[in-house]
């Protein structure tokens, strides 16, 4: 197997007494879907959030590309290449898709005010490439569908030459069509050699999807394995038992 | 209706707040006896709409962003009153006192304006309770100032922003200025139009744009005609648009601009929409909320101003309870109270309905104590149409996902 984009080495996170993650190991490789899987409370999301920068990490170390990386905010995340796509997406529903896409990074002109143009033309351009069929760039995303949400934030989290991309619980919300183009719009993102981690509850959620998968609980690792080594019934089994 | 609305990509909240507009209008010429639109009365309608309207401007992006100012009053006669004292008491003879003291009217609104941005967005507390603080300070302070002594006298040539004798731009300037207007604003227009067909996006139906043109252009050469019948007492000498209208144009033309073409008002508007997703994206919401009242605060000193010229001296009590007639009036204009929406032009038309029912009633020799409870109540149906609209809107959205 590659040598890992991503490793985490003994992450710990308490919050007061909370043990939320504890000693975790996890190695991501390009290109591959990863499987995160865990009951509700096990500490996948809390996992993510050290990855993406919204809490730090109290012991143990993240290392990119073989060197030791902090990450602070999700500014020092993003600057690294990793993206986060939260449950609930975190998009303003009331801006359009060029908006949101570009929240807190948008393209300026030479005066220092929006770049409309620019990121109109740059929204076309990645939006396109996700969904060819897609052309309500200009409506407010609180009018668009399940899946069309889903395919922005993605499509945010693509814009700046993402290595990692997270996405906590991508398919829950989704009707199984929309869920099936987002589970071939993650297949083709793998593709370009981007490492994708899939954070969920449900095994079936994810189980097809992955490359490998990881199972949490009580904040710790169970067990990391090809998929191709496991059947849903022993993932299941993890999950539950812990061993 | 709404998917025709909806094609056509006209703000309903504007075409709503016109509509009622142009039925008020015609309802209270018709029972003043034709005394409601004449040149002479849209001329004073003009004036007075304009302190209330600066102030609109600012408080749709306070309101968008969810938040709330109730300050504005006090500041406008806090700054009012810093002003006229600056004129009158301590550079009474100097030419250039007059925008001295506009400058630090205006920063001072300013400076307090972003001090309550820093409780508001450091200290986590809500803004109605450090508004609430805001207003009475700001009026004990005003008062404090002169011992609520009256300040007067002002420089005459300052007196002219209120809109007075000699208030106003003169018959050829205000043509001038209107062309102009009309001008840029039409080129605009099919910049974006072409932009949009550049990058293939889906034009607007023709139609809704010639329309949309159609009433921007004849509303401003329309108001210029109006008010250029408008005579001086005792002669045919046209006045022109009075300076405060001046004023209140270049106010919303800029707030306009800052809250659609900066990354400034794009992370307002974010803020309002979801304060986690602004967050997450990075956005710096404590600096944003910060800019936000140091903005409103600074156009409550332009208001001050305005005020202050158009009495012709500085008074404790100026702008007292405006801040209920300028959340009125941007609500009116289509800014929803739960954030995220809403619009400069809705607010400036939503300040010219409230002065309009303010002016008709004095008009029709209502008392204020009445005027009082018909605005309020033309508040309440305001917002609650608001409310009904919104929860249609949700249930078709609903249905959409
Ligand atoms: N910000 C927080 N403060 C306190 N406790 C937290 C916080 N975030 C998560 N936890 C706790 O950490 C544990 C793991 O939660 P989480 O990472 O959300 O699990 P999962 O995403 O696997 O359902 C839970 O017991 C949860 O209550
Ligand atoms: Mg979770």
């Amino acid at each position: 197997m590659s040598e890992p984009l991503l490793e985490l080495r003994g992450v710990t996170k308490t919050f007061g007494g909370v043990h939320a993650v504890e000693t975790m190991d996890l190695g991501l490789v390009a290109g591959e879907v990863h499987g995160l899987l865990g009951h509700n409370g096990a500490g996948k999301s809390t996992l993510m959030k050290l990855l993406s920068g919204v809490h730090r990490i109290d012991a143990g170390e993240i290392r990119l590309a073989g060197a030791a990386i902090e990450l602070r905010s999700p500014r020092d995340a993003q600057r690294h290449g990793i993206e986060m796509i939260y449950q609930d997406l975190a998009l303003a529903d009331n801006l359009d898709s060029v908006a949101n896409l570009f929240l807190g990074r948008e393209l300026r002109t030479r005066l220092g005010l929006l770049d409309e143009g620019a990121m109109e033309r740059r929204a076309t351009e990645l939006l396109g490439d996700l969904n060819p069929d897609f052309h309500q760039l200009r409506e407010p995303v609180g009018r668009l569908s399940g899946g069309q949400r889903q395919m922005v934030a993605i499509a945010r989290a693509l814009l700046f030459d993402a290595r990692i991309l997270v996405m906590d619980e991508p398919t829950a919300a989704l009707g199984p069509a929309e869920s099936q183009n987002v589970s071939a719009l993650i297949r083709r993102l793998a593709e370009r050699g981007i490492a994708i981690v899939l954070v969920s509850h449900d095994l079936h959620d994810v189980f097809d999807l992955s490359d490998r998968i990881t199972v949490m609980k009580n904040g710790r690792l169970v067990a990391t394995a090809p998929r191709s080594e496991l059947d849903p019934d022993r993932v299941l089994e993890l999950i539950i038992a812990g061993r | 209706m709404g998917r025709w609305l909806r094609e056509s990509e006209l703000d309903p909240r504007l075409i709503g707040t016109l509509l009622a507009l142009f039925s008020i209008w015609l309802v209270l010429d018709r029972v003043t006896g034709g005394l409601f639109l004449t040149p002479r009365n849209l001329y004073n309608l003009a004036v007075q709409s304009s302190v209330v309207g600066v102030m609109a401007c600012g408080m749709v992006l306070v309101i968008v962003a969810r938040h709330i100012d109730l300050s504005v009053g006090s500041l406008l006669g806090l700054t009012g009153m810093l002003l006229a004292a600056m004129q009158a008491d301590v550079l009474p003879a100097a030419a250039w006192a007059w925008p001295l003291s506009i400058a630090v009217g205006v920063a001072v609104g300013a400076g307090l304006g972003a001090l309550q941005g820093v409780w508001v967005a450091y200290a986590g507390l809500p803004a109605f309770v450090v508004t609430l603080a805001g207003l009475l300070i700001y009026r004990g302070c005003a008062y404090l100032l002169t011992d609520g002594r009256t300040i007067s006298p002002l420089d005459p040539t300052f007196e002219r922003l209120g809109g007075g004798i000699d208030g106003a731009i003169g018959p050829e300037a205000s043509w001038v200025l209107g062309l102009a207007a009309v001008a840029v604003f039409v080129t605009r227009q099919l910049r974006v139009r072409m932009d949009r067909a550049r990058h293939g996006i889906p034009a607007r139906a023709v139609w809704s744009e010639a329309l949309q043109m159609g009433l921007g252009v004849m509303g401003v050469l329309g108001f210029v005609a109006v008010i250029n019948l408008h005579t001086l007492p005792q002669s045919d000498e046209a006045r022109g648009i009075p300076i405060p209208v001046v004023v209140l144009a270049v106010v919303a033309v800029g707030m306009h601009a800052l809250a659609r073409t900066t990354p400034f008002g794009r992370h307002v508007f974010a803020m309002g929409g979801s304060q986690r997703a602004a967050v997450r994206a990075g956005v710096n919401v404590a600096r944003t909320t910060v800019g936000l009242f140091a903005v409103m605060g600074a156009l409550a000193g332009v208001a001050g101003a305005l005020t202050v010229a158009r009495l012709g001296a500085g008074t404790s009590s100026m702008g007292t309870l405006s801040e209920l007639a300028v959340i009125a009036a941007t609500v009116i204009g289509g800014t929803r109270l739960a954030g995220g929406v809403g619009s400069i032009a809705g607010a400036v038309l939503g300040a010219v309905l409230m002065q309009s029912l303010e002016n008709g009633m004095v008009l029709l020799g209502v008392s204020s104590a009445v005027r009082q409870v018909g605005i309020g109540l033309v508040l309440l149906l305001a917002v609650w149409l608001d409310a009904v609209w919104q929860r249609r809107a949700g249930g078709l959205a609903e249905e959409g996902a």
